[in-house]
């Protein structure tokens, strides 16, 4: 059953780094995120769950957490870009470009 | 007090007056005490000096008399040493210190002597400088006396080395006395630098020397020459680019062009420095190290050739000068060759006796000359004339001195040159011998040129020439004295004889020649008065007509052979050639190379900033190539 887990947390992964490469607004860039590190929380339980270790339900919290707090940062930097910039498409903020 | 106690006290004493005069500026700057600073250093080293000659005299006197095996039983000499670069686990790699021997003492006792005197005199010299300059003077003078007897002294060739360079410094900073005075600034130059083209020839031998020995020290050296331990070709090449320091020193053949110029110093410093001191260090550096030298046959060979050679070049461009103090410069260079030629013959002793009375009457020579200068004001020999009625004790002392150079019985320079020709002779040398002969000729004819046209003739200077003050007349007399006495050494008189006491060797004695030899000499050294006496007294024979019938080889001598010529050439072709060369080098393949890779620098990254867009999904698809590449090459390894 180890597989089907794991199956779920690859297709999902797969799916937030596709939203991540192709999503031009970084509001849906950052639900990418979003679903490429729950992948990985799914993948952390699922070993905690086989694996009979309490180390991946203690990441996975942790993980929740940091994602919280990513969350929150990544959007407060959105709403600023979009009050200098009036904008939120990635391919519009290319200030670093060499 | 032990011998070596009392060399390192002789080394003390003109060390402490150059310390002085060198750390302390007022004293320096007040002129007549810095002069008497470094007169109480100089004759301090000279009182010990001659009480350091007469003790090795007793020891050895007491030893011949009781005919107790070699002389003294300094076989090894007597040496006090202190480690100067110590190595754990081995002896020190070099050690400071003095080598007292009868060599060494009798040396020291020459130098302290015409040092103290050359002070003396200088006081009367350069009465007229000012007090600043006349510190300097004696600092220079002082730290020379020191630098000079620490070379006699020395006991390794890393404490000559030393000392040697010391000496040429000294005599840089002395020839440029006169600073302002542009010649003689090129000519500090010039003695600097040709002497150290020698001097890097003496440091390199020193050390392939060491290499294959591993020690400084003579002693240990003579030793492994004596075993013969060493491999032939290699101790030859050490102690040839050994020889090549004494060349440069000495001024041999064809390193002798620094001497001539050299007078540009004041008087003192010529007769100090560079005709009684510091030019005779190579001899004594060969004499010192002779027991090296005995073991490379050939070298030894080479430096009679290049010694009489020399002789005999300076010799001829002796005769057509007309300054006064470079006809004796060219005399000096002349004298060295025969010094040089006596110890590559296998006359050592010969060679160093000659060092002793040349340092008396040249060093006479050099102060009467100075005397003259000072008197009429210009070294032109042709606009000075008939001075022997305006100052006889100078003429005295200076007709004594040439005559001692041309070696005229029962002067000095009569045993001395008749011991180096001696020696010359029983090597079976003849060509060497001949050049030799000949010199004695032409010594005689060019010393006597300079006396016809200075204190005799029919020209008058100008104004009123006298004297010199009594504290020049004074040195002047002691070392006249000496010339005259140094003639002691060289007979048979005393219970111990000069040669067997230096030697220290009951059985060593002067090279003596067949029966002709002294006839001979004697001959042509009369043969080359009269025939000056001819030409610059009685006129009998017009110098014109002279200079007319040998026109081109005249100008040759006049240009000096073109050896300053020729050097000037090498100079622009080999170091100026090779500047431009290395110029071009560096211009355009080392500033290329560089250029080069900063422009592909520059280029290369105006290419690559294409790749940096700024978009943030870009280097994301970056990122996941890579993870997917990593990922293959995990799935395939």
């Amino acid at each position: 059953m180890l597989k089907a887990y794991l199956l779920v947390a690859a297709a999902v992964f797969s799916i937030g780094l596709f939203g991540v490469l192709t999503r031009r607004n970084a509001i849906g860039i950052l639900l990418g995120i979003e679903l490429m590190l729950n992948a990985v929380n799914i993948n952390l339980v699922a070993f905690a769950r086989y694996g009979g270790s309490m180390a991946g339900w203690v990441l996975a919290l942790f993980t929740i957490a940091i994602t919280v707090a990513e969350v929150a940062v990544g959007l407060a930097i959105v709403i600023v870009i979009f009050r200098v910039r009036r904008t939120v498409e990635a391919d519009h903020l290319t200030l670093l470009r060499g | 007090m032990t011998e070596t106690g009392l060399a390192l006290a002789i080394l003390a004493a003109p060390f402490g007056a150059a310390l002085l005069l060198g750390c302390c500026p007022p004293i320096r700057r007040a002129g007549l005490p810095a002069a008497v600073v470094s007169l109480v250093g100089s004759g301090a080293a000279l009182v010990m000096a001659v009480g350091l000659v007469s003790w090795l005299w007793r020891g050895a006197l007491y030893a011949a008399e009781a005919r107790v095996g070699p002389v003294y039983g300094l076989i090894t000499g007597l040496i006090a040493t202190v480690p100067w670069l110590p190595q754990t686990g081995a002896a020190p790699l070099a050690t400071f210190g003095v080598f007292v021997d009868p060599l060494s003492a009798a040396m020291a006792t020459l130098v302290a002597l015409v040092a103290f005197l050359v002070q003396l005199y200088s006081l009367g010299y350069l009465a007229g400088e000012a007090p600043g300059a006349l510190g300097r003077y004696y600092f220079y003078q002082s730290l020379f006396a020191f630098s000079m007897l620490g070379l006699v002294f020395a006991p390794d060739f890393l404490q000559m080395f030393i000392f040697w360079e010391l000496v040429g410094l000294c005599s840089y900073l002395l020839i440029g006395f006169y600073y302002q005075r542009p010649a003689a600034a090129a000519a500090a130059v010039k003695a600097f630098w040709v002497t150290k083209l020698g001097d890097v020839g003496f440091m390199i031998g020193i050390v392939l020397l060491w290499g294959k020995t591993g020690t400084f020290e003579f002693l240990p050296l003579f030793r492994v020459a004596g075993q013969g331990a060493l491999d032939a070709g290699y101790f030859a090449l050490c102690m040839g680019l050994i020889y090549l320091g004494a060349i440069g020193k000495s001024a041999q053949f064809p390193l002798h062009v620094w001497l001539p110029d050299a007078m540009e110093g004041p008087t003192p410093v010529s007769a100090l420095i560079h005709a009684a001191t510091m030019v005779a260090a190579g001899v004594y550096l060969v004499a010192r190290t002779y027991p090296l030298f005995l073991a490379v046959p050939d070298v030894l060979t080479g430096i009679a050739w290049i010694g009489a050679f020399t002789a005999l070049l300076a010799a001829t461009l002796a005769l057509v000068q007309t300054d006064i103090k470079r006809v004796l410069a060219y005399s000096t260079v002349s004298q060295l060759g025969y010094m040089m030629a006596a110890l590559g013959a296998g006359a050592p002793l010969a060679g160093f006796f000659h060092l002793v009375t040349h340092g008396f009457f040249k060093g006479l020579l050099f102060l009467a000359a100075g005397a003259v200068i000072h008197a009429v004001a210009t070294n032109d020999m042709f606009q000075m004339g008939r001075l022997g009625g305006a100052m006889p004790k100078t003429a005295t002392v200076f007709v004594v001195g040439a005559l001692a150079l041309a070696g005229i019985p029962p002067l000095s320079g009569f045993f001395s040159k008749e011991a180096v020709l001696a020696g010359v002779w029983r090597a079976g040398l003849s060509v060497p011998f001949l050049m030799l002969a000949l010199t004695v000729l032409l010594t005689a004819f060019y010393m006597f040129r300079a006396i016809f046209l200075t204190f005799y003739g029919s020209r008058r200077a100008a104004g009123h020439p006298h004297d010199p003050p009594a504290v020049m007349l004074g040195p002047l007399w002691v070392l006249a004295f000496a010339s005259v006495g140094a003639s002691v050494l060289g007979t048979e008189w005393p219970r111990l004889t000069f040669a067997q006491f230096v030697a220290r060797d009951l059985g060593a004695s002067l090279p003596h020649g067949p029966g002709w030899l002294m006839p001979l000499s004697v001959g042509l050294a009369v043969a080359g008065i009269l025939a000056a006496w001819a030409v610059y007294q009685r006129e009998a024979l017009s110098t014109a007509a002279v200079i007319a019938v040998l026109g081109p080889l005249v100008r040759a001598v006049e240009r000096g052979y073109g050896f300053d010529a020729a050097y000037a050439a090498v100079y622009r072709a080999v170091l100026l050639g090779g500047a431009r060369v290395v110029g071009w080098i560096d211009r355009y393949l080392v500033d290329g190379v560089v250029n080069v890779a900063s422009a592909w620098t520059l280029r290369a990254g105006s290419g690559l900033r294409a790749i940096q867009t700024g978009r943030a999904q870009d280097y994301l698809y970056g990122v996941t190539a890579g993870l997917l590449l990593l990922l293959v090459i995990w799935a395939w390894a």
